[in-house]
């Protein structure tokens, strides 16, 4: 602080005695109806104690005179929203798929509810936009354990998987190694039987001699449920072999510990938690995003574009392997 | 003081006692504000401001009277923002909300106007032109009519409470609260149609945010330019702080000839000019000076170059018979240079004007063929992220993208959505029919935005490959590509 206050020369507003780098700080008068609206801030802020909760105290907070409650207006402002939207659901739960096909203000409704409830219950596991995880099928792509129509979907959605649903899809994948239900080699040779017989045999090359012996081993253990060829059974959930998407890893060691501990994920049932809309919602989401296949009704107009491969949808496939799916 | 006042009167018939508000003396820390009372000029300069402000005003309330036949169902107000419908239309040209980069260039030839003004004419804009000049000018004239000039309404301000004051002070309120109603409602006729929301503002029909605005506006109004009017241009605007940057030495700004008018001090009729200034400390300039300010005190923050103390000076320079010209249009740089026995100039081309005049008219023609080219038909692809790639089970991978197809048409359409740029790409089919020639029609909805979802199916090379996709219109074969990728990860 300045001892005595100095007067600027050339301007002759004093200085507030401050100094920068040589730079001194003129103490220009502000106007007064500023210093006023200061004022009036203070009483303004006083007044809004009083009225709205403010303080913060030990066992909570001042409530004010008005009562004021955030929480409160939001559970009114969500209640509202359900009662406004619950008509529209109402619809979807009463609409077949081909009346939704029709709609396309219900479709719009459906993707949006779908998208929402998908967020907050599926995508821990299925990942944003049904990416999937090691463990948990992708919903993007065209494979489907148990059917890919939106009745399918929807019923997977009802039932879940392994829930404890008394019509919980089910399937038993026996643990061929652990329980010493096969020999290390046989189980060896089988993994070299289901890579033949894969499209994963261009990268991983496998050993022709111990394939055929597991071919035998295959007929007799695995082609129940994977099917002789190994084209997968969408009736006991087991999935195609013959693609190179592996639920569990596709390198020669995943797919061998899968043999070995025949590893099976559970889903919930959500017939519990969600009214028919949000399920027929969620299910049109889930089909809409990609993977979904036509019902069992008309064919869709599908034409194979000019030059290119057919658009791929098939039956009975497994679901898509993940493991080296992240950049 | 009024006792000064009659020596100066006797010393010199002109002479008015009128202070500056910034002067050196007048300081204190919380300054309480010193009312102004700004004296009627006559002259150019005055007629000029009437005639700006006229001008400005009628271009104010007229616009959004005009109409503008864009067809049925089309608005037909000629400037109109509508906010609802996410459109900008200005007589012929229609602006989508993407297409915001219009108003970037109207910015940006904005700002190079200002600079420009401001390297030829200095505060041009603040004296003539700016909105919070216009309508204190209007106020202090509406001021003027029913108080009086300057002298009566000091008198009438220092007087005690009369029923005489008081009608003059409430009609002039009354009057003031109209023209700032009647701004704030003109600003909303500019997002809704006009003749339509007039009716509704007047039967009580219009929606709770046209009142809101009609009151903000109304009170504002009244406050900066009723009651603040220099208060504004002095504390709260920032121009006069950027001003310094925006003018040089050669600058033609308000300016007091200091060469000529000094020393300055009363003058008695008939006595010789000889060994002094043209001055006579009349002090007329301050009078008129709506910042109530010292133009002879140099430039300041708080002078808005409105040009009053020139209309004044010279008459007061015609009464006492020296030349016009005392307080002009003038420069720093000629002043010293008449001071030194030079000739002075005015140079309004130099390196830095031109500069600005062809900054503008590059961008104006920059904009002008953006806006002959436009089309009425427009792509963007959004790919979507969640997940990056899908792999299919028999080989080859698939990307999804979101296509907005925007139709700035007002028909609907059918568009042919094309994939090209990478071997072996194709749509697969999910909710659309892919033709036989591999492209995907659809409808697009007249004047809207067409959310498309499609699935792009290719080979599963590794890494990022560039893709496009193309829009052409069935019937006119008007097109729109758009550029994105298609990613294959590190897929075996």
């Amino acid at each position: 602080m300045a001892d005595k206050i100095e007067r600027d020369d050339h301007s002759g507003t004093d200085t507030t005695g401050h100094e920068w780098d040589g730079i001194k700080e003129l103490d220009t008068p502000l106007p007064r109806w500023w210093l006023y609206i200061f004022y009036a801030s203070i009483v303004a802020a006083i007044i809004y104690w009083v009225l709205m909760p403010a303080w913060p105290l030990a066992n909570g907070y001042t409530r004010g005179l008005l009562n004021w409650s955030d929480r409160r207006n939001v559970a009114a402002e969500v209640q509202t929203l359900e009662s406004s939207r619950a008509p529209m659901f109402e619809r979807l739960a009463h609409a077949s798929s081909s009346d939704l096909a029709r709609d396309p203000e219900l479709q719009e409704f459906a993707r949006a509810a779908g998208e929402s409830v998908f967020g907050d219950n599926c995508q821990t596991c299925h990942g944003a936009g049904g990416a999937g995880a090691p463990g948990y099928p992708v919903l993007a792509d065209d494979v489907w354990i148990w059917g890919g129509s939106m009745d399918e979907i929807e019923h997977t959605l009802r039932v879940g998987i392994r829930s404890g649903h008394p019509d919980a899809r089910l399937s038993m994948m026996p643990a061929f190694g652990r329980d010493r239900l096969l020999t290390d080699a046989q189980i060896g040779d089988v993994t070299e039987h289901v890579i033949a017989v894969s499209s994963a045999r261009t990268r991983l090359p496998p050993d022709m001699r111990a394939a055929a012996r597991g071919a035998l081993v295959y007929q007799e253990q695995c082609a129940v449920c994977h099917g002789a060829t190994g084209a997968g059974d969408r009736a006991t959930g087991a999935p195609s072999l013959n693609d190179d998407l592996w639920l569990y890893g596709g390198s020669r060691a995943e797919i061998r510990r899968q043999i070995e501990l025949g590893r099976g994920g559970v889903m919930p049932s959500w017939e519990q938690r969600f009214d028919a809309g949000t399920l027929r919602a969620l299910a049109y989401y889930v089909h809409q995003m990609g993977g979904g296949e036509p019902d069992a009704g008309p064919p869709s107009p599908v034409a194979p574009a000019a030059g290119a491969p057919a658009p791929a949808i098939d039956q009975g496939q497994d679901e898509g392997a993940t493991g080296n799916a992240t950049p | 003081m009024g006792k000064v006042t009659l020596i100066d009167r006797r010393e010199n018939e002109h002479s008015i006692d009128a202070r500056a508000v910034n002067s050196k003396e007048a300081r204190e820390l919380y300054k309480k504000r010193e009312q102004i009372y700004p004296k009627l000029a006559h002259g150019t300069f005055r007629n000029l401001k009437w005639v700006a402000m006229i001008v400005l005003l009628a271009i104010y309330y007229v616009t959004p009277w005009l109409r503008w036949d864009r067809g049925l169902g089309r608005p037909d107000q000629a400037v109109l923002v509508d906010f609802e419908g996410r459109r900008f239309f200005f007589f012929f040209i229609e602006l989508w909300p993407q297409e915001v980069y219009y108003f970037a260039g109207l910015l940006i030839l904005a700002a190079f106007g200002i600079f420009l003004s401001s390297a030829l004419f200095g505060r041009v804009w603040c004296g003539y032109a700016c909105p919070q000049t216009v309508w204190t000018d209007l106020y202090i004239y509406v001021e003027r009519w029913i108080e009086g000039d300057r002298n009566e309404r000091m008198r009438l301000a220092r007087a005690p409470f009369s029923l005489d004051k008081a009608r003059k002070k409430i009609s002039k309120h009354a009057i003031w609260i109209l023209i700032a109603a009647a701004t704030g409602g003109a600003w909303v006729f500019y997002f809704a149609d006009a003749p339509t929301l007039f009716r509704a503002i007047f039967t009580g029909q219009a929606g709770v945010a046209v009142y809101l605005f009609v009151g903000l506006l109304t009170f504002t109004t009244y406050a900066l330019a009723g009651t603040m009017r220099e208060q504004v241009c002095t504390y709260m605007c920032p121009w006069p702080r950027i001003q310094a940057a925006m003018t040089d030495q050669h600058a033609l700004s308000v300016t007091y000839r200091a060469d000529r008018g000094e020393p300055r001090g009363p003058h008695k009729k008939n006595e010789s000019w000889e060994g002094r200034g043209d001055c006579i400390d009349c002090r007329q300039c301050v009078a008129v000076c709506p910042q109530g300010i010292d133009i002879r005190d140099g430039d300041q923050l708080e002078c808005i170059n409105c040009a009053l103390c020139i209309d004044a000076c010279d008459e007061i320079m015609a009464k006492v018979g020296r030349p016009k010209g005392l307080i002009a249009y003038d420069t720093h740089v000629n002043v010293e240079k008449r001071q030194r026995g030079e000739q002075a100039g005015i140079r309004l081309i130099r390196p830095r004007t031109v500069l600005y005049a062809v900054l503008m008219t590059v961008v104006g023609a920059i904009m002008l063929f953006a806006l002959l080219t436009r089309s009425t038909l427009d792509l963007n692809v959004i790919r979507d992220r969640s997940p990056p790639f899908v792999r299919l089970a028999h080989g080859g991978v698939r990307n999804d993208y979101t296509l907005k197809l925007i139709n700035m048409a007002p028909r609907a359409r059918r568009i042919r959505i094309a994939v090209s740029g990478l071997d072996g790409a194709h749509f697969i089919a999910n909710g659309h029919s892919v033709e036989a020639d591999g492209a995907i029609e659809v409808e697009a909805q007249a004047d809207g935005v067409a959310n498309v979802r499609v699935h792009v199916a290719a080979g599963a090379e590794r890494g990022s490959h560039p893709i496009r996709f193309e829009i052409t219109d069935t019937e006119t074969g008007e097109t729109a590509t758009s550029a994105s990728a298609f990613f294959a990860g590190n897929a075996p």
